[in-house]
Order: C-alpha cells, then sequence, then structure tokens
C-alpha cells in the first residue's frame, strides 16, 4: 500500500539511473543514515560503539572487500584477512615511520600497499578457478602471516611482533572517545561502500560479472580477462587493507600477525555467502549476522538459562551458543541459499503487493 | 493471514523484550568489590582456563566465606572470550561499567587480549593484572600506570632459567652451546632478546630455532638439534608442541634432563601425554604444585566441603594451572588488602585505589605465612618503576608421576634485563605520545 512506486514517472537520464530509483526506498535510506549519524551517537552506549557497531562496520568493509572479488569477479579467495593483515601493518609502518604522516593518507597508502599484495597473490587467477584458486589464495593467508612475524622490522623491531597503534588526530582533532571514532569509521565506510556500489554498476563492474558468469564468453566479446581479473582483485584487497587499518587503529589498538588468522578469512567468506554473494548491502547484513548473532546469544543464553531455572555453567552456555549459531547458519542457507540480501529483496517484491496479492 | 501476522507481531514484540533484557546489565550488589572475569572455559586451550580460573574462582569463594576482604565481599562475572582477542575485547566493554565502581584486578591469561586493553584500562582507571604474560614492559610503571606485569616475565624467566644452568655447571657458561626452541608468535619471541643478551655477557652460544604453530610435527627442527650437539635445550612451547618436542627428544636420543621448558611448557597437561619420555623432563614456574599446600588443603575442605567449588573435574585441584589461578586470586586480594590499609578499612576499593594496592604491595613470606601459601608463589614487592615485583622462578622436573622441585627460587638478572624493558617502554611511550611519570619524585612524596 505504501510501498509502490505507481505515479514516479522518470523523466531525465539520471532519474533513471539512480542507486534507489523508487522514491520509498530514497526516504528508508536517508532515516537510516539519520539514525547512523544523529541517533545512534546522541543515545548509544560506550559497550554498543566499542563491542558492536565498530566490529560491524569494519567487518562489513572486509564482506565488501571480498564480494566484491568473490561476488562480483567470481574469484574465491581465502586471503582476506591476510589482505586486512597488510593494511594494518602497513598503515602502522607509514604512521610510525614517516612522521607528521597524516592518518587518512596511511589508511590510504595501507589500502593500495595491501592492493598491491592482492594482484601479486592474484596472478594465479589468470591460469586456475575455482577450489585451486582458493588454495592458491591460502598460500596469501599463510605467506603473509608468517612474513610479518619473520621480520621484525615490518612491526617496528617490536620483541615480540606485536604493534601498538598510536592514536588518531585529524586536522587537530583527536578520534579519543568511542562517539567520534565511530563516526569516522561510519563515514569511510559509507564512502567506500558507495564508491564500491557504483563501481558494480559501471563497465568495470559488469566487465568483472561477464568473466564470473562465463570467461571464454567474456574474453570473446573483448573483455580483457587478466586486467579485469587483476583489477578484481586489487580493488578487493583495496577494501580489504583499509579494513585492516581501521581494525587495528579504531577497534583493537593493538594487533598481532596470529590475530589475522584462517579463521578470520573463513569468517568474512561466511558473511558474504549467509549475507548475500554478489551483492553490496549483503556484505552489511552478513557481516551484522555473524558478528552480532554470537554476542546476542552469549548475553541472552545465561539469562534464559536461569529463568528457566536450568543448570547451565559457563562452558555449557559456549556450547550451546555454538550449536545455535551453526543450526541457524544452515537454516538460512536452506532457506535461501543467496542469503540474507535475496530474503530483503524478495520482503521488497511482496511489500509492493501488500495487502492486495492478486 | 490476519491471523500469521498477529502471530508475527507477538514473536517480534516477544524477541524485543528478550533483547532489552539482555542488553541491560543485572544489578549488583553496591558495595562489593567486582571482579570480571573474561575467562576461556571453551576452544583450543578450555582445559587450562577451566584450570586457572577454577582456582581462581575457588579462592574468591574461599575469601567470601572467611567473611570477604576485611568485611567487603567479592563479586565476579566470567565471560567467555575462547583465547580470541575480539571476543575478549567485547567482554571487557560489556562487564567494564559494572566493574567501574570497585573493580578487582583483571586477569585475561592471554597476551593478545591484554595488549589489546593495556590503553583502554588506562582510560577507564581498570587495573590490569598480567602475571606471566602479556605486556612484558609494563614492568616500566612510570610509562604503565594501570598493567601490572607481576611476579615475573618472560625475559626475566629467561635469565632466571641461565642463572640455574649456570650454577649446575660450576658457574659458567663460557663455550657452551644452548638451542633455544620455541614456538614461531610473539610468546616465543620475546625471550629473544634476553637470551641474547645473557649469551653475550656468560660467552655461551646460542643457537635459535622456530616451530611453526601449533607444532606437532617436529622432525627438522630435531634432526638439526641433533647436528648442532648442544648442552641443553630451553624450550617456549605452548599446548601441543610441549608433549611433540618432548617425544620426539626421545626418538632423537636427546637427554630430556637437559631440556628446560618455560612455565608454560610445566604444567601436568603437557608432560602426561608423553608418558616416559617426560621423564627428567624440567622446566620453569612461579608456583608450586601439589595439594599438599596448606592454603590448597583447606580451599579443598571449606570450598568443596560446602559443595561450592567451581572444578567440575575435581582432579585439577593441586594441578600447576590450578594453583597459578589460586595464586593469581591471592595477589589480587591482597592488593585490595594494601589498599585498604591506606584509603580506609572495610571499605571497597575504586580503581585508582586498588591501583596504588598493587603498585604498592608487599607480599612478605610472613604474610605467606599466615595465608597458608608459604611456598606457593615468591614474596612480591612492587614499586612505581617495578610492577613485576620479584622477577624469582623454581625449576621442576618431572619424575614421571609428579613435579619435583629441584632449586629454591631464583631471580633473574635484574640489572641486565629491566634496562631492556625501560628501552622498550621509552619507545613505546614515544610512539603514543605519553609523558611518563617521574617515580623518583613519587617516591620522594611518600
Amino acid at each position: 500500500m505504501f510501498y509502490r512506486e505507481t505515479g514516479q514517472f522518470k523523466t531525465t537520464y539520471a532519474a533513471d539511473q539512480q542507486i534507489f530509483p523508487i522514491r520509498q526506498d530514497r526516504i528508508g535510506m536517508l532515516l537510516l543514515l539519520a539514525v547512523a549519524f544523529v541517533g545512534i551517537p546522541l543515545f548509544a552506549s560506550e559497550y554498543w560503539f566499542t563491542a558492536i557497531l565498530l566490529p560491524f562496520l569494519i567487518f562489513a568493509l572486509a564482506a565488501l572487500g571480498l564480494n566484491i572479488l568473490t561476488g562480483y569477479a567470481g574469484q574465491l579467495s581465502l586471503g582476506s584477512a591476510a589482505f586486512m593483515a597488510v593494511g594494518a601493518y602497513a598503515a602502522y609502518n607509514f604512521q610510525v615511520r614517516i612522521d607528521g604522516m597524516p592518518v587518512l593518507v596511511s589508511f590510504l597508502l595501507a589500502g593500495l600497499t595491501a592492493a598491491a599484495v592482492g594482484i601479486l597473490f592474484g596472478l594465479p587467477s589468470l591460469r586456475i578457478k575455482g577450489f585451486y584458486l582458493a588454495v592458491a589464495t591460502l598460500a596469501a593467508q599463510f605467506f603473509i602471516v608468517w612474513c610479518l612475524t619473520k621480520f621484525p622490522y615490518l612491526s617496528n623491531d617490536s620483541s615480540s611482533g606485536v604493534i601498538s597503534l598510536p592514536g588518531i588526530t585529524i586536522l587537530g582533532f583527536a578520534f579519543d572517545t568511542p562517539r567520534s571514532t565511530y563516526l569516522l569509521v561510519l563515514t569511510l565506510v559509507l564512502l567506500l561502500a558507495l564508491a564500491a556500489k557504483n563501481l558494480v554498476r559501471s563497465t568495470t563492474g559488469r566487465a568483472w560479472m561477464a568473466v564470473r558468469d562465463m570467461d571464454v564468453a567474456a574474453e570473446v566479446i573483448g573483455i580483457r580477462l587478466m586486467h579485469t581479473k587483476l583489477l578484481a582483485f586489487a580493488v578487493s584487497s583495496f577494501y580489504c587493507g583499509v579494513a585492516g587499518a581501521l581494525y587495528a587503529f579504531c577497534y583493537l589498538g593493538s594487533v598481532e600477525p596470529d590475530g589475522f588468522s584462517l579463521d578470520m578469512s573463513f569468517k568474512i567468506l561466511f558473511m558474504i555467502i549467509v549475507g548475500g554473494v554478489g551483492s553490496i548491502l549483503g556484505s552489511f547484513l552478513g557481516a551484522a549476522f555473524i558478528l552480532l548473532l554470537p554476542i546476542f546469544l552469549d548475553i541472552s543464553l545465561p539469562a534464559a538459562a536461569s529463568m528457566l531455572h536450568l543448570p547451565f555453567d559457563n562452558a555449557t552456555v559456549s556450547h550451546i551458543q555454538l550449536m545455535v549459531f551453526g543450526a541457524l547458519i544452515m537454516f538460512f542457507l536452506v532457506v535461501e541459499p543467496h542469503g540474507l540480501a535475496r530474503l530483503w529483496q524478495i520482503a521488497k517484491e511482496k511489500l509492493r503487493l501488500w495487502p492486495f496479492p492478486h | 493471514m490476519f491471523q500469521k501476522s498477529k502471530q508475527f507481531a507477538v514473536a517480534i514484540a516477544a524477541s524485543a523484550a528478550c533483547l532489552a533484557g539482555a542488553f541491560s546489565a543485572p544489578a549488583q550488589a553496591a558495595d562489593d568489590q567486582y571482579f570480571m572475569l573474561p575467562d576461556y572455559r571453551v576452544g583450543p586451550y578450555g582445559a587450562n582456563g577451566q584450570a586457572f580460573y577454577g582456582g581462581f574462582i575457588d579462592y574468591l569463594t574461599y575469601v567470601n566465606m572467611k567473611g570477604g576482604i576485611d568485611g567487603v565481599k567479592v563479586a565476579w562475572d566470567e565471560c567467555e572470550t575462547e583465547y580470541n582477542n575480539a571476543k575478549g575485547v567485547e567482554c571487557y566493554e560489556r562487564l567494564k561499567d559494572k566493574a567501574k565502581k570497585f573493580p578487582g584486578p583483571i586477569h585475561t591469561m592471554s597476551t593478545g587480549i591484554s595488549y589489546a586493553l593495556v590503553d583502554k584500562t588506562v582510560a577507564d582507571h581498570l587495573p590490569l593484572a598480567m602475571m606471566g604474560y602479556g605486556l612484558t614492559m609494563a614492568v616500566d610503571g612510570s610509562v604503565f600506570p594501570y598493567a601490572f606485569p607481576l611476579v615475573t616475565t618472560y625475559q626475566m624467566q629467561a635469565s632466571a632459567i641461565i642463572k640455574f644452568l649456570k650454577d649446575k655447571n660450576g658457574g659458567s657458561l663460557a663455550g657452551k652451546k644452548i638451542v633455544f626452541l620455541y614456538h614461531d608468535s610473539a610468546y616465543g619471541k620475546e625471550p629473544i632478546i634476553a637470551l641474547e643478551a645473557e649469551s653475550r655477557l656468560n660467552k655461551f652460544e646460542l643457537v635459535q630455532i622456530p616451530v611453526a604453530h601449533p607444532g606437532n610435527e617436529q622432525g627438522a627442527q630435531w634432526q638439526r638439534i641433533r647436528q648442532e650437539k648442544p648442552d641443553y635445550v630451553i624450550m617456549w612451547g605452548w599446548g601441543v608442541m610441549n608433549m611433540t618436542a618432548i617425544k620426539t627428544a626421545q626418538k632423537m636420543g636427546f637427554p630430556r634432563d637437559h631440556m628446560i621448558g618455560s612455565w608454560w611448557a610445566g604444567s601436568e597437561e603437557d608432560v602426561i601425554p608423553a608418558g616416559e619420555a617426560a621423564k627428567g623432563y624440567m622446566s620453569a614456574t612461579w608456583n608450586v604444585s601439589g595439594a599438599g599446600v596448606p592454603l590448597i588443603a583447606d580451599i579443598e575442605k571449606t570450598v568443596y566441603g560446602a559443595g561450592k567449588g567451581n572444578l567440575s573435574d575435581k582432579a585439577k585441584l593441586g594441578t600447576i594451572l590450578y594453583n597459578r589461578g589460586v595464586s593469581a586470586a591471592v595477589l589480587s586480594v591482597e592488593a585490595i588488602r594494601t589498599a585498604q590499609a591506606k584509603f580506609g578499612k572495610g571499605k571497597p576499593m575504586n580503581g585508582e585505589q586498588v591501583r596504588w594496592g598493587l603498585e604498592n604491595l608487599n607480599l612478605t613470606d610472613a604474610r605467606l605465612k599466615v595465608l597458608g601459601a608459604t611456598g606457593l608463589l615468591p614474596e612480591v614487592k612492587t614499586s612505581c618503576d617495578n610492577h613485576e615485583g620479584s622477577g624469582k622462578v623454581k625449576i621442576q622436573q618431572w619424575d614421571g608421576a609428579k613435579w619435583v622441585l629441584v632449586s629454591d627460587w631464583i631471580e633473574g638478572n635484574k640489572a641486565l634485563i629491566h634496562p631492556l624493558f625501560q628501552a622498550d617502554a621509552k619507545k613505546y611511550a614515544k610512539e603514543k605520545g605519553i609523558t611518563p611519570r617521574d617515580c623518583a619524585a613519587e617516591a620522594k612524596k611518600k
């Protein structure tokens, strides 16, 4: 009844090509942005900022990066965490070694460094595909972590290999409260997400999708395979690199190479699988699902257990949490193999007809 | 259709209510000294966490049963971290508001998590204890006011092991060859700087051999050790790496009584799976094992007698890690007592006061005797420029059934090692833009 585009006529190409062609979507998005930029900073507690919103935004960015590579360009990668590590360590080195380096520039350079490393490890994609490529990117995962542990130069000769990040100051303003850090990360993530959205709608994005759907056909119609695939690796690693730098500077404040483990790469991969492969929105939904559900279960299960007078100790709760989490992932994949983003799309289509489906 | 959507609305309302309930912090008695316990009982290191935090909680229960810390009851909440940094930070953020009023020292039993908390705890005025792990340069309290690597650090421990070997060899290690076999991670690499300094000082040759995580295959490393023919092997192992090393040493014919492990390579869990091969293997430890210590026996009688024990498997009582948990709790409670002596007996202490207590801790043998903990842990005396407070370890040897102590408390070479911490801390302060406190001036004021 309310969600209907009847009467919205597009009279220009620009109106036809905008990201949200339906007015209700635009209003919804504006509301969402208002909540994110004004509502949340006004009302959220410190716990929400540091333990929930920051990791959510940062992992959504990393998932977005992987989604560009896997969802849009069809190249399976298991090295996302390693590219995040490259970003984190690169940003740290630029920051510590060059006096007066602006933080945002070092984030940008960190992303570019990660992109360069990504291109290097993307080279095998020119010859191999699918699961074999996944194994090749696994090499990136192990090599980069090994490299960061092996060469003390990369961690500024810290005796343990753990780096501790300096605070963030931009133009004299210190981002030292959870609220300001959140706003900084939110802005960066939104800008990058907007860029990604436009990228996948452009020639580049269409070339990626053509390669994903059938690379021989793509080549026949004149898409340069090498260029396209390596560009996908570069852009994807850039996003992961920036996410890594944010993870280190804005979230944990101190990182070690072992923290960027294969586990984390899998986590990011699960985010896009659950959220929706080949969807920008899906990266955000997947990150929310994978990160927030365990926390929610962790908090609500003991409360539920005590309400029902069940003799659960901490360890049992953790085990149950894992089981419920696994079951929910399976449930969602069985009900909707295309992820949460697809569920959202279906909901929108239903909403258009509601309440008169016939 | 209507029916369905009504059900749906009810379901949404119910889950929203659950959500609201779950995210509001549970109530707590106003005047309790509150410990947040970001612990781990599942995951790859769950077994270690169960023993350590079992001991910790058992001692807190014991203190409460004996009337609290000078009348102040102790309260605590656990939060499962699975030894994962991000989860640890989440736990910290979740519990910190509750802890801010009257906190107990925070023990994470994880180097990674404590690194992530070092800056946060300063901002929140919550004391962070890292007993035998964590950020070792925090020994320099002028840069790290809220972080306490109490009792001893990896570097001091390595130095103490060298001293033990030196004494064994008539006071000199000149011309000897020592292999350092380490877990290739932050943990394994930390003592290298100390061992290198010791090797220059004592003129022994140091050979460093890393083992990649998890270390369940060490053929190549021990092949190399066989070629090098070292006099001793010092091992910084972790988890499955330890028993693999011990078994491989047996296979390669290297005498186990020439192997010394760190304290993470010296618990029952490390040697029992290696069976016969572990006989004669030595390790450092900063607390002794055994249920024979009076305090441990009393905990068993009082706490377990009343059915309030935390361990589900009582066999862990008196193991190295259980006793370590008790020792950590003893130090935490004593720090609060120290603070009470200055700021008001019988009152709960706030974060700054507990911090002061940790920094002015003086746990003497006489006090340990009163607690029934003689010999359980070394004497600890902290100050502004020494947040470690002891630096002493004992060496123990596995006789096939239990750990037998083969040395008294050995102190590492403080004059050699502590300047290394100070140099690191200075660099850290510069990177982070911290102005160090003036410890000498503070001491004078007192």
